[in-house]
This record gives structure tokens, C-alpha cells and sequence, in this order.
């Protein structure tokens, strides 16, 4: 069902011989249980504007331009230790028509199934140092700096591909596992 | 260690970009979108379309929500993990639509599930989960949706609604022998009765 190139948003809507425009990072982590094992086999999705802030959306307004080799989504289903990784770039922050003067911080938008209906979430990853952070009445509806906090990626040297790409460690917990009728896997046939 | 739940955050106006890419123009990076086949010609049961909008408290339709949906099979088995037993092969029990740009409408084409008993033993009537997400949601809704050619006097679950007078607002309107329609209410008088799970 994943195809090699599904997690690399660099490449995945890029010319041959091409790549997206933007800092290169590697986004990387753990989806974790509350009890903070692995969950092994989890499939995550995620979506993203380009470095210039802009969706490939048909309703996307803002005059900052499309970058042809980007089209913005990814994928990938987290290992036995519930690890994953995906390549791409950072996107940048936009404006959106709220309040006279609302930018979104630089983020990125994770959509996860976990072993169970109940596990499903949809969240977003922020990025350590962003001012715009303090700023978005999105990130303000969460409803503690805590949670705030869980939400933003931290920089890892460590994990840094030196001369390529900058690695943000993003590591996400789901609900317990719940044993219920409702356990199904998306993937299916 | 014990660990919290991640914050819920809202899926935006641009969901589709992740979730159906080529429903919304992004073609060639994956094949087809997830969810977007549940049955084939092979899967047992009949044939039935689920077609609905997503509205607000104002009355207005939705046109960026995104569903998905949960059911057994013909014979009340889930697709994966269901201790009863293996499900049917040919049956991905997983769904999940756009609404239209234009329209809001989203449709479904599945079958129509057969009954699944509850934790306490209790036989639940048919239904249908379903999840849904919209920019303005900062947490995906669930509910369910039952037939309205199916007996649901002894469902176990709807018994338990609190408030009695919302179960006609989780049963579908039959438009066909072989389609129904079940619209979402955010807010307001019918509104649907979502789920804490």
C-alpha cells in the first residue's frame, strides 16, 4: 500500500533530477500508547504548505507562489518500536483571514490511526522557537502550555544528516488501547 | 510511565491535501485514496449508498468536512482484529469521502452491515460509525447512524442516550430501497448525538 517515495515530500511530486524548494528537514519520533509503548504498525498522514507558506489547494488564496516539485502530502506506517521518519521541507508560515493580521505558525498536519477506532487524531507539529507559536489562536485552543508544548518538534543535532537536512524530533501519543468491537485497521482489503 | 494524549488539533480547510490528494488535484503520488474503495465485486452483502452533508449551527452546509466510516460486514464481523472470527476478504469495513466542493455532499457506497453484539453480551442493531472533521472542529466527532428498515428498539446503546427524544436524529432517512441519507447537525435542534469513546 506505501510506496518508496511516500514519505519523502521532497521527492514524491518532484521532477526526475528535481527536488521541493525549502530547508530540508527530517521529521522523526514515536507514536507512543499513554502507557509510552510503541505503537507498532500505525499509519500516519500528514500535509503541509510549501517553504513559501502555500498550499496546492483550490481554495488556497495567498499570493505566495506553488513550487512545482511540491504537491504538500505524505505517508508512512510507524515500525515494531512505533517509529517513523519522513523527509521534507519546512514549510513556511502564511496569513489566514481571521482577526486583521493572523499568521499561522510554520506547521505541519499529522492525521494517525492507532490500533483502534478510538485512537484516531488529527493534530498538528510546531516547530521549537517559532514566535508565531504564542501568537495563533489555533494553538491557543489547545488548552494548556503542556499540551502546547507535546505539539512542538525539537531541533536534533544528533539525528541531523550533516551538508542535506536538519532533524525535528516530533513524538506523538494516542489514547490507550482499548480492546473494542470497533478495532479495524484502515488499510482493509 | 503515563503519558497524556496528544492535544487534538483542527484538521483545516486543507485536509484533503492529506487525506484524499487526488480528490483534490494531486495526482501521481498515490495511486488512489485510502478509503475511497470499500467494497468490491466480490464482497457479500447488499449494495447501499450513504449519502449525507455535514451542517451547522446556522444552518449553513459544510464544504471542506471530510467522514470516514467504520462497519462490519454482511455477517457482523469487523475487518481486522474482531475476536469473533475472520471477516470477509473481499470487505475493507473503512470508508472515507470529501464532501463536495460545491455541494458538501459526500456518498458512500458500501453494504449493508449486519448486526454486532455489544461489550455486555446485548445484540446492537445495525449501524454505522462514522468520524468527521472540518476546519472550525478541533477534535474529530463520532457518531453513528441506523437504519431506519431495521427493528432498533432493543440497541443497546441508543437505550442509553440520555436523552431519548435525539435517537430519531441517528437514524437515517431511506431514500430508496438501497440508499440512505443521513446529514450531520453540529448545533442546533436535531442535533446529532456524538460520542465520547
Amino acid at each position: 500500500m506505501i510506496g518508496p517515495l511516500d514519505n519523502d515530500l521532497t521527492l514524491n511530486h518532484a521532477a526526475d533530477d528535481a527536488s521541493a524548494i525549502g530547508p530540508r528537514i527530517l521529521v522523526f519520533g514515536r507514536v507512543l500508547d499513554e502507557s509510552g509503548h510503541g505503537v507498532p504498525g500505525a499509519l500516519i498522514e500528514i500535509w503541509q504548505a510549501n517553504a513559501g507558506g502555500r498550499y496546492r489547494h483550490a481554495r488556497e488564496r495567498y499570493i505566495a507562489p506553488l513550487d512545482p516539485n511540491f504537491g504538500g502530502c505524505g505517508r508512512t506506517i510507524t515500525g515494531e518500536d512505533g517509529s517513523y521518519e519522513f523527509r521534507t521541507i519546512r514549510p513556511g508560515p502564511y496569513p489566514w483571514p481571521n482577526r486583521a493580521n493572523d499568521w499561522r505558525p510554520a506547521h505541519i498536519h499529522f492525521s494517525l490511526f492507532g490500533s483502534g477506532f478510538a485512537q484516531r487524531l488529527i493534530t498538528q507539529m510546531y516547530f521549537e522557537g517559532d514566535p508565531l507559536i504564542a501568537l495563533c489562536p489555533i494553538v491557543d485552543a489547545i488548552p494548556t502550555a503542556e499540551g502546547v508544548e507535546t505539539l512542538t518538534a525539537r531541533l536534533d543535532m544528533g539525528a541531523t544528516i550533516p551538508m542535506d537536512a536538519q532533524a525535528y524530533r516530533f513524538d506523538i501519543v494516542l489514547r490507550g488501547r482499548r480492546q473494542t468491537m470497533f478495532e479495524t485497521r484502515p488499510e482493509g482489503m | 510511565m503515563a503519558l497524556k494524549e496528544s492535544p487534538s488539533q483542527t484538521a483545516g480547510p486543507y485536509v484533503h491535501i492529506g487525506c484524499v490528494p487526488n480528490f483534490c488535484g494531486i495526482s501521481g503520488i498515490y495511486d488512489r485514496d485510502l478509503g475511497s474503495d470499500m467494497i468490491t465485486d466480490q464482497t457479500e452483502g447488499a449494495r447501499i449508498t450513504i449519502t449525507g452533508t455535514v451542517i451547522d449551527g446556522t444552518g449553513a452546509t459544510l464544504k471542506d468536512a471530510l467522514v470516514e466510516i467504520w462497519q462490519a460486514d454482511s455477517n457482523g464481523i469487523y475487518a481486522a482484529g474482531d475476536p469473533r472470527g475472520p471477516g470477509d476478504p473481499h470487505f475493507s469495513g473503512w470508508g472515507r469521502q470529501a464532501g463536495d466542493y460545491e455541494t458538501g455532499e459526500w456518498i458512500f457506497t458500501t453494504i449493508k452491515p449486519g448486526a454486532v453484539p455489544f461489550p455486555t453480551g446485548e445484540m446492537q442493531a445495525p449501524h454505522v460509525t462514522l468520524w468527521i472533521v472540518a476546519r472550525g472542529i478541533n477534535l474529530g466527532l463520532q457518531t453513528r447512524m441506523y437504519f431506519p428498515d431495521e427493528d432498533n428498539s432493543a440497541d443497546p446503546l441508543l437505550n442509553r442516550l440520555e436523552h431519548q427524544n435525539r435517537v430519531p436524529n441517528l437514524i437515517a432517512e431511506q431514500t430508496d430501497p438501497a440508499s440512505y441519507r443521513f446529514d450531520i447537525h453540529l448545533q442546533g435542534p436535531r442535533e446529532t448525538v456524538f460520542f465520547d469513546i
